[in-house]
């Protein structure tokens, strides 16, 4: 009984997404590579620290009238590797994906080393890192080898 | 070896080897050595050239090239000067490259950028070997100092190895360590609080396995190995406190008394003062042979990634 009502305290949405399963703590980060700030004009939901049976306790982000496409998704496995995507169609769960973090991240993080050849603007380059470890999850880029594991959302380029 | 591939491979760094393939390298660099000694010449590399595209000076690096090409009887082109590159004129890397690689059978690589060597990799259709790019690699430098340990001790499995010096941004130091974590050594990192290795080596050693210990102390006893590098002043922002530390880590006569009677002292090159000129005739000083020992490991790389087989 105190389960549903967990539940029901998001309302459900007609057009848009769920993110759900996002890692505790992490749904203000997901809002920012969605890029939804003061401006957004609909309806936005989130919920953080709601018990979750795999996580312990998960956050959720609701979006009306929105879609997303594979960077996003791509940038949101980067902090929240447990996230799943509904979409829905009115009020229906039309598609529903679990987010993958690949075993290389192209063109999605800018390296924080300046000495990078990959911060060189004229060299035809794209950043790649290579995911050395997931849980804490490490990162390395393959150019200068450089490795990050905190603060990662910094370095995701700006939608 | 079964599953290596060297043919026409790219020795971008260090750690792209697998422990096989650096033994496979030093076995090879052993045969070169005692096939040709240190002034013979072959025909192993007849016809063959080597572009030496160096963005930033460099004399032994680039002349150790040189020499291991041109014993191999090859011949080298190239530039040792940014100046006279077309980067002044503003030209990427990329294009220097693509163009290089149509003129020449291998390139060596030195660049200040870090990361350049393994872009140059990926727009030449002939081997690229990194030379240096910036503090991040320079794979044929720790290939050099592990086959100096070999040639030593016959093996690397079960050393003590102390690394003593600027141990946070030497770039020779991190692959170093990074490569000794394929064998089965012990190592002792010497350094001012300031210039400790950074944590994600000594993680990475201690998460396979390696018995990693940190101290401020030069107390050389013990240890089969002495690595020496250099302290920059640059890299402190009080100058005083560089005055203090240096002195700390300098190696004298007295600084040797009762190390191991086999231990020997290895340096990257150039040194400054860090070790005195009294170290240089005792019998634990190898930092010249060590520079010397760069031709036969440089002698086979340039060999294996031709494919050309020698042994």
């Amino acid at each position: 009984m105190e389960k549903e009502n967990k539940v029901l305290k998001i309302k459900t949405i007609k057009n848009g997404i769920v993110i759900d399963h996002i890692k505790r703590g992490k749904a203000p980060d997901v809002l920012k590579i969605l890029g939804i700030n003061e401006n957004f004009r609909d309806a936005l939901t989130f919920a953080m620290n709601v018990p979750s049976r795999e996580l312990g306790k998960k956050d959720i982000v609701k979006v009306e009238n929105r879609d997303i496409d594979t960077s996003e998704i791509n940038k949101i496995a980067i902090i929240a590797p447990d996230a799943t995507i509904n979409i829905i169609k009115d009020y229906r769960v039309v598609k529903k994906e679990k987010v993958a973090l690949p075993e290389q991240i192209t063109g999605i993080i800018k390296c924080p080393n300046p000495q990078c050849i990959t911060n060189k603007e004229r060299e035809p380059v794209t950043s790649v890192f290579i995911v050395k470890q997931i849980n804490p999850l490490i990162l390395v880029c393959k150019y200068c080898e450089r490795e990050i594991s905190s603060g990662i959302l910094n370095y995701i380029k700006a939608p | 070896m079964k599953g290596m591939r060297w043919t026409k491979k790219h020795i971008i760094s260090i750690n792209d080897f697998s422990r096989d393939e650096i033994d496979f390298v030093l076995e090879k660099s052993g045969i070169l050595e005692k096939k040709l000694g240190s002034s013979s010449t072959s025909s192993l590399m007849n016809g063959k050239i080597l572009a030496n595209l160096f963005f930033e000076p460099s004399t032994r690096t680039r002349m150790s090239f040189e020499a291991a090409m041109k014993r191999l009887g090859g011949i080298t082109i190239g530039f040792d000067h940014p100046g006279i590159s077309s980067e002044v004129k503003g030209e990427t890397i990329a294009d220097t490259v693509r163009i290089v690689s149509g003129y020449a059978d291998l390139i060596v690589i030195r660049h200040p950028i870090e990361g350049s060597a393994r872009l140059a990799s990926e727009y030449s259709d002939v081997p690229v070997i990194n030379g240096g790019d910036g503090s991040n690699q320079h794979p044929t430098q720790t290939l050099l100092d592990l086959y100096t340990i070999k040639k030593e001790f016959k093996s690397i499995d079960g050393l003590d190895i102390c690394i003593v010096g600027d141990l946070k941004y030497g770039r020779t130091v991190h692959s170093l360590a990074s490569a000794l974590g394929n064998y089965d050594v012990k190592i002792r990192f010497i350094s001012p609080q300031e210039l400790r290795a950074p944590r994600q080596i000594v993680k990475s050693l201690s998460d396979r396995g390696i018995e990693v210990k940190e101290t401020t102390k030069l107390n050389l006893k013990n240890s089969d190995v002495i690595y020496v590098t250099r302290i920059q002043k640059e890299r402190f922002p009080d100058p005083q406190e560089y005055e203090r530390v240096k002195g700390a880590f300098v190696l004298n006569l007295n600084s040797l008394e009762g190390i191991r009677e086999n231990a020997i002292i290895m340096h990257p090159l150039p040194r400054v003062s860090e070790i005195s000129p009294d170290i240089d005739a005792t019998k634990h000083a190898r930092y010249f042979e060590q520079a010397k020992n760069g031709i036969p490991v440089r002698m086979a790389l340039l060999c294996l990634v031709c494919g050309i087989k020698f042994w």
